[in-house]
């Protein structure tokens, strides 16, 4: 089990290496910072030593070796747009982040899941049809337009939501919450359902789809023929065993949530990385490109790996078989 | 029964999801006036990056000796008077008590500072003072700055410089604005001790950053402003922008979209303010290389011709281009700088009619009878609706039978190109912070040398408007310089090296409520305001 925990660490540092090196090859695509660093009565020759003293004119690969000597050392630089430190930029926009899609992820699992299960049983309820029929709105509409539907629904026509911000937010030490406060409620409300929406009904199709799958075995015939009532039928038997693919799936997309929060930070000027990204973006801010593409690689990573660990949680075959394996190479 | 106990839980969840938990008001302790742009202020140290909104948030907490009055005049600030005492020294009177936020006297001492600290070479505003030889201190009270020749516009100059406490910089280790080598950020970037209007209350980047009202600022008599807070949100968006402001979450966006501004303005209790702004748009031409670099004419360069720049000229229907592309909001160009700037003159500002038929006559004329090939840079998130501007110019210009392929991009590839002079027909905007002609002259025109013509891409070089624009640096008495002005634009507008398009139109969407002045410069002053 250790031993299978830090192959999969290394393969880690693999794949965070290369999604560095293959941003920096981007990076030559995205612009020339220099000119939004420097007002336009700059002269010629200030441009140049600024590209001088940036090292924007070295080659890839010798800017590649500069970053990864420093990103060691924990330094990602100063932003080229804001001129503070990177780390800090990124350690104020992370709770931002993570606590909408913390949010949005359970949404997607809460209604998800029990929405799921219920389709599946009642298949042709009135209720089941109006949900997926529905339920093809979220996985149809992007996300962009879902999220100006909803600011002009509740914010323009019916003045009960913020449109934009993250309202009053309380410091836990270096994590801001916006969970403790009542604007900060109001606040994430639209932008967790726009995130959550293609996430529920991913959930929703999938659950369905694995219950009615499993319910058609012999096992569940089996245990209705050994007289339990349907609830433990549905629950104990049926469900469990469609969870596997829904952990994989959900446990993946968290990172999905993590990089389509992009798109939704933006929308609603949620104060987290992936508008952060953007506005890099759109200034060729160079060391926070790298920094965020950096962490979100480390991030899929990581939910990878937990990934297969609770595999071995879920699923007990699983464990006898490495045991076993275990114990034959021994 | 349990699917339908189901049901009901779930109704419940989605119900509990999307209840309304409405917004919680502002608290309503005085007078606060909430706005929103794109973008944030980059930095709050006055001498770091010279960039509109930048500048916008240090005119709230800081001032610098001249100020602007409401329609750009220049005013006394923390100068009260200034006088040529011979040709190459300005005196400055200073005002007498006035203090600094944290308290402190502002003296001779800290304008001497400030603008040493402004020629660093870590600030961007160097340029505007390069012509300062040296600042000293008289007395208390009044300052000598000393210019490498005679200065005319110097405190046209020095309006941009802000001033900033000496003693609280050094306490502060700020003594120099940040430098893109240091490892850390610097006191005065997220810190402000000027003497504004408004004090620096609370500053989270990219997120809020609240000033309030300094109740000691000497101008209060003059401008008796009753805004005691003003909120300042990013908004990135522009459609969750304008929808804050009609949910009136918002008092006042400044860069409203033109296609929002309709909309807008039918809608009660809001308005929109509207101006020319300081800000031309134009096309430049490479008129001086041998050849040019993206065309299908090969061995020569089309545009080295005159009559070809003239057909482009009368090709282009840039009353068409107002009405359709920029529903209105553009004012038709005929010289690259707009109402507002010293030198304009509507005499001048006068385009050379639309007409084919002429345009297809000058071509065949130059030897260019079937039009030729070009490519046209174009940016497309620099200027209102600039490739919607570019494409409708493509097309006009395909009528007079020269085929334009056009390459719309982001600013941070636009600019880049140009700079690299990677280009052989392209689109430019240019504002005049010193609203003053020479400014357009020494940027746009004169010949490149590494100080002056930094952004003249079309490699034309002149020595006669060279010398004209010399003389103007140095020329003091003023019929004489604004005639040298006047020659110079006519001898631009003759030549045809830039094809003038529009001045840029500023739309500033508020609440009714609100009473602001519009100013041409896109700087809001909220010291001029008055809310209800």
């Amino acid at each position: 089990m250790l031993g299978y925990i830090v192959g999969r660490l290394a393969q880690a540092l693999a794949v965070m290496l290369a999604v560095a090196l293959v941003a920096f090859l981007l990076f030559n695509y995205v612009g020339d910072p220099i000119n939004n660093m420097v007002g336009q009565e700059a002269t010629t020759m200030d441009r140049q030593e600024l590209r001088d003293q940036l090292g924007l004119d070295d080659p890839a690969p010798v800017q590649f070796a500069r970053f990864l000597g420093n990103a060691i050392q924990g330094n990602f630089g100063l932003s080229y747009r804001m001129k503070r430190p990177v780390a800090a930029l990124i350690q104020e926009r992370l709770p931002a982040t993570l606590e909408l899609v913390f949010l949005s992820a359970l949404a997607s699992l809460v209604v998800g899941l029990p929405l799921g299960v219920y389709t599946a049983l009642r298949r042709d309820s009135w209720f089941s049809r109006v949900v997926l029929t529905t339920s093809l709105v979220g996985v149809s509409l992007p996300t962009f337009v879902i999220g100006i539907g909803l600011i002009y629904l509740l914010s323009v026509q019916f003045d009960l939501l913020p449109s934009f911000g993250r309202g009053q937010v309380v410091s836990l030490g270096w994590w801001t919450t916006g969970f403790l406060t009542k604007s900060g409620w109001a606040a994430i409300v639209m932008p967790a359902i726009t995130l959550s929406l293609y996430q529920l009904t991913l959930v929703l199709r999938l659950v369905r789809t694995e219950m009615m799958e499993v319910l058609r075995t012999d096992y569940i015939k089996f245990a209705r023929a050994r007289g339990l009532s349907n609830r433990v039928v549905h629950f104990r038997h049926a469900l469990k065993n469609t969870m596997m693919p829904v952990v994989t799936i959900v446990g993946l997309q968290i990172g999905g949530l993590i990089a389509f929060s992009i798109v939704t930070e933006t929308v609603f000027q949620w104060p987290g990385m992936g508008l952060l990204f953007i506005q890099a973006v759109g200034f060729a801010d160079i060391p926070v490109m790298a920094a965020y593409l950096v962490l979100v690689g480390a991030m899929f990573v990581v939910l990878n790996l937990m990934v297969d660990l609770a595999y071995f949680v879920i699923d007990p075959r699983l464990r006898v078989d490495r045991a076993k394996a275990a114990g034959k190479a021994t | 029964m349990a699917a339908f106990r189901l049901k009901t839980a779930l109704l419940a969840g989605a119900l509990a999801l999307t209840l309304p938990l409405a917004a919680a008001p502002a608290l309503a302790q005085g007078k606060v006036l909430r706005w929103a742009s794109q973008g944030d202020y980059l930095t709050m140290d006055p001498h770091s990056q010279n960039e509109g909104l930048t500048r916008t948030g240090s005119f709230q907490t800081y001032e610098g000796l001249v100020g602007y009055s409401a329609d750009l005049k220049f005013v006394p600030a923390l100068a009260t008077s200034w006088k040529a005492v011979n040709d190459t020294t300005w005196e400055f009177k200073l005002r007498q008590g006035v203090k600094f936020h944290d308290g402190a006297d502002f003296t001779a001492d800290d304008v001497v500072f400030s603008v040493k600290r402004a020629q660093h070479p870590a600030s961007d505003f160097k340029t505007y003072i390069a012509s300062v030889k040296e600042v000293k201190k008289i007395d208390s009270h009044t300052v000598h700055v000393e210019t490498n020749g005679a200065n005319p516009i110097l405190p046209n100059q020095i309006a941009n410089i802000f001033i900033l406490s000496k003693a609280w910089a050094e306490k502060n280790n700020v003594v120099n604005p940040q430098s893109y080598k240091d490892k850390e950020e610097t006191f005065a970037v997220r810190n402000t001790n000027g003497t504004g209007p408004f004090m620096l209350k609370q500053r989270e980047q990219d997120v809020r950053t609240v000033m309030v009202r300094n109740p000691t600022w000497w101008g209060l008599k003059d401008n008796p402003h009753n805004i005691d807070e003003i909120v300042y949100t990013p908004v990135t968006t522009p459609a969750t922008r304008v929808a804050a402001l009609l949910s009136s979450q918002l008092d006042f966006v400044l860069d409203v979209p033109v296609q929002d501004v309709e909309r807008v303005k039918r809608s009660p209790g809001l308005q929109v303010k509207k101006t020319n702004e300081i800000r031309s748009i134009f096309l430049g031409l490479d008129v001086g290389s041998a050849e040019l670099k993206y065309s299908d004419v090969k061995g020569k360069n089309p545009f080295a011709d005159k009559r070809v720049r003239q057909a482009m000229y009368h090709a282009i229907d840039m009353q068409a281009i107002a009405q359709k592309v920029m529903r209105g909001d553009a004012v038709v160009a005929g010289m690259i700088t707009s109402p507002g700037v010293h030198g304009y003159n509507t005499a001048i500002d006068k385009r050379l009619p639309y007409d084919v038929n002429k345009a297809k006559a000058l071509l065949k004329d130059a030897g260019y009878p079937n039009g030729f090939g070009v490519k046209l840079d174009c940016s497309n998130d620099r200027y209102v609706n600039d490739e919607g501007v570019c494409q409708a110019v493509v097309g006009m210009l395909a009528q007079a039978g020269i085929k334009v392929d056009l390459a719309a991009q982001s600013k941070t590839l636009h600019f880049p190109k140009l700079q690299k002079k990677d280009t052989s027909f392209f689109l430019l905007g240019w504002g005049v912070p010193t609203f003053d002609s020479h400014y357009v002259f020494s940027y746009l025109v004169q010949t490149p040398d590494g100080k002056n013509g930094s952004w003249n891409f079309t490699n034309y070089s002149n020595p006669k408007l060279d010398a004209m624009f010399n003389g103007m640096l140095s020329e003091l008495d003023q019929g004489k310089r604004d005639k040298l002005i006047a020659d110079a634009w006519n001898i631009i507008n003759d030549e045809v090296i830039y094809l003038p398009l529009h001045h840029q139109v500023l739309n500033w969407a508020m609440s009714d409520k609100l009473d602001m002045p519009i100013i041409a410069d896109n700087v809001p002053r909220f010291h001029f305001a008055k809310m209800k």
